[in-house]
């Protein structure tokens, strides 16, 4: 079985070369047309399954007063594109405020998980002193509780400390995660040491340690952590529906569940504002994909 | 020298440490834990949103077992792990078999298929919403080709299932990367002694691709069935707040956000149910844990 696998690649490789090139797969076979021709197609199939429905709705966004967007069959371009209902969104509810208030939640989100959870996480990975196994369990027991089953708890607390329908209730209980806090544990546990030793020997104190030697050689997984908590701030839903009660104060996923319910029958207005919702997380995955992907396999191991 | 290095961390260290857990322990201490043991507890009073409670005891559950929209949401949250979880356990792992191989073009793909993850809960819900209304796109399809036109978000049924489908479209993406990782480590000597042995596609799916990344389906099944028993935007958003027809499509979470919430809302009953849903999260992980461990042996 050996022999048969190191033989075939450098036998078949001359023979590739000569002709036009081939499209290969990782180990450097040629992928039959036929099974090529077949993939592109159930490819194309998902793609249409799960990128379809956002050209949709962007398509109906742009869809003018006078067209028909429940014509059967259906239309999938807009005839006459046009920005009309993305004005008309902002005249319906402060579509904009609800941006910034998100914007300001999910930036709010960032600073502190960054700051916090690769504070916590040295604390965890890198300094000796008691308590710290029972520190450790705390943020593994945070991390297991589900957040579902204790909004009310978490709502009274916020009542009881004032904070009920203000933006820092709504950034506060998320703004260390705890999962975030075991990530950045690892990542320092996985730095040799010796750097770091050295460093001691040198005279740094832990501060320097910690900022000149440590955090800059995790900036990977703090990437990710800032991703995440963006994503996670800008998304969320239940928290920020329970928390908030004033329409002033709304993020854009609260703005378009109320524009949904108050406005349910036009359906080009709330296509527009869940274009806006969506654009901006959609740009930053498109620029920043390798961390996206990196963060999913990191969660899902740990969660 | 060994010694004075060693005392002199002993003397410095006692401070700075807590300083550096300190931020995180007091937000996870305050808005985790606290809230936790405090849902525990007030699952046995009759505590309201304005009024501090008495000890009940466990009128509460009493008051669970007799209540029917309890059971409805029980019945929903249940129903949603019975049919989401395995679609999400099959389903990414074929997808990410399908953009496993490096042909021309396959990350863009692998990045579109990517895309309901990055999206809201709220714009998903809404998208589809749209989607499937009765005169929606699905819909102006169905007709056109002549099978008429259907009430996926008016039949209690159709709901639930509508619902669950979208929960499905937006998490294929997420366990599609989950898996990529898995295959990536399955050894290519397998398929290959499995080829030589005359095995077809299927029989080496079955045989060599679904062995090797069994533990990741584990994984995937544990985190999709936890997931799907807490589920509340998708349901709410396209049932609406009152949970559809009758509110017959009330999940249990939607459940203690409907009670414990508001000026009125009753914090010690909906605690209990939340202390129902804590168990069956708990219960479910087990169970998964349990059968892969009697797989293996």
């Amino acid at each position: 079985m050996s022999v048969m696998e190191k033989v075939r690649p450098t036998a078949s490789r001359p023979r590739t070369d000569a002709r036009e090139p081939r499209v290969t797969d990782e180990n450097g076979r040629r992928v039959r047309v036929g099974e090529l021709v077949l993939r592109y197609l159930l490819l194309l199939a998902v793609l249409a399954l799960t990128v379809g429905p956002f050209v949709w709705q962007l398509s109906t966004s742009l869809k003018g007063p006078t067209e028909d967007i429940f014509s059967s069959p259906p239309k999938f371009l807009p005839g006459d594109p046009t920005l009309h209902n993305y004005e008309r969104v902002a005249d319906t509810i402060p579509v904009w405020d609800y941006a910034l208030n998100s914007l300001k939640v999910a930036a709010a989100n960032v600073a502190t998980n960054c700051v916090g959870s690769a504070l916590a996480g040295y604390a965890l990975a890198r300094l000796r002193y008691r308590g710290r196994r029972a520190a450790t369990l705390a943020f593994v027991l945070a991390m297991l509780v589900p957040v579902e089953g204790i909004i009310i708890a978490q709502f009274t607390t916020m009542r009881e400390l004032g904070l009920n329908n203000t933006l820092i209730g709504v950034v506060l209980p998320g703004c260390v995660s705890a999962l975030n806090v075991l990530l950045m544990r690892n990542a320092f546990l996985n730095l040799p040491y010796e750097i770091e030793e050295a460093a001691y020997v040198d005279g740094a104190n832990v501060w320097q340690r910690f900022l000149r030697i440590a955090v800059p050689s995790v900036k990977g997984t703090l990437a990710v952590v800032a991703i995440f908590a963006f994503m996670g701030a800008w998304d969320d839903f239940l928290w920020p529906l329970i928390v908030l009660s004033d329409p002033s104060k709304f993020t854009l996923t609260i703005g378009l569940n109320y524009l949904h319910g108050t406005f349910a029958n036009d359906e080009r207005l709330v296509a527009a504002g869940t274009i806006i919702a969506v654009a901006p997380l959609i740009a930053l995955f498109a620029c920043l994909q390798r961390y996206f992907f990196r963060g999913v396999g990191e969660g899902a191991v740990k969660g | 020298m060994a010694m004075s290095t060693a005392s002199r961390v002993r003397r410095q260290l006692p401070t700075s440490p807590w300083l550096f857990a300190a931020p995180g322990l007091l937000i996870i201490g305050a808005f985790i834990l606290y809230p936790f043991v405090s849902t525990l507890v007030n699952a046995f009073t009759d505590r309201r949103t304005l009024i501090p409670g008495r000890f009940v005891g466990l009128a509460n559950f009493r008051e669970l077992l007799q209540d029917d929209m309890f059971w409805v949401g029980l019945r929903n949250s249940t129903l949603y792990v019975v049919g989401v979880v395995p679609a999400l356990v099959v389903l990414p792992l074929l997808l990410a078999l399908l953009v496993q191989k490096n042909i021309p073009g396959i990350t863009f793909f692998r990045s579109a298929f990517y895309t309901p993850v990055v999206a809201s809960i709220v714009v998903v819900g809404l998208i589809w919403v749209w989607l499937l209304d009765e005169r929606g796109l699905v819909n102006s399809l169905l007709e056109t080709i002549g099978v008429g036109r259907v009430g996926f978000l008016s039949d209690q049924w159709l709901l639930l299932l509508s619902a669950m489908a979208v929960t499905v479209w937006k998490g294929l993406g997420y366990y599609m990367i989950i898996y990529l990782a898995a295959l990536a480590n399955v050894p290519r000597e397998l398929h290959e002694a499995a080829a030589v042995d005359g095995a077809g596609a299927i029989r080496r799916f079955l045989t060599v691709t679904v062995p090797a990344v069994r533990s990741t389906m584990v994984l995937v099944g544990a985190l999709s069935s936890v997931a799907a028993f807490k589920v509340f935007s998708e349901v709410y958003l396209m049932a609406g707040p009152s949970g559809g027809p009758a509110g017959e499509d009330t999940t249990l979470v939607m459940l203690v956000q409907r009670t414990g919430t508001g000026l009125t809302g009753r914090v010690g009953y909906a605690s209990a149910i939340s202390v129902v849903v804590f168990v069956v999260t708990v219960a479910l992980m087990l169970l998964v844990l349990r059968a892969d461990r009697r797989d293996e042996s």
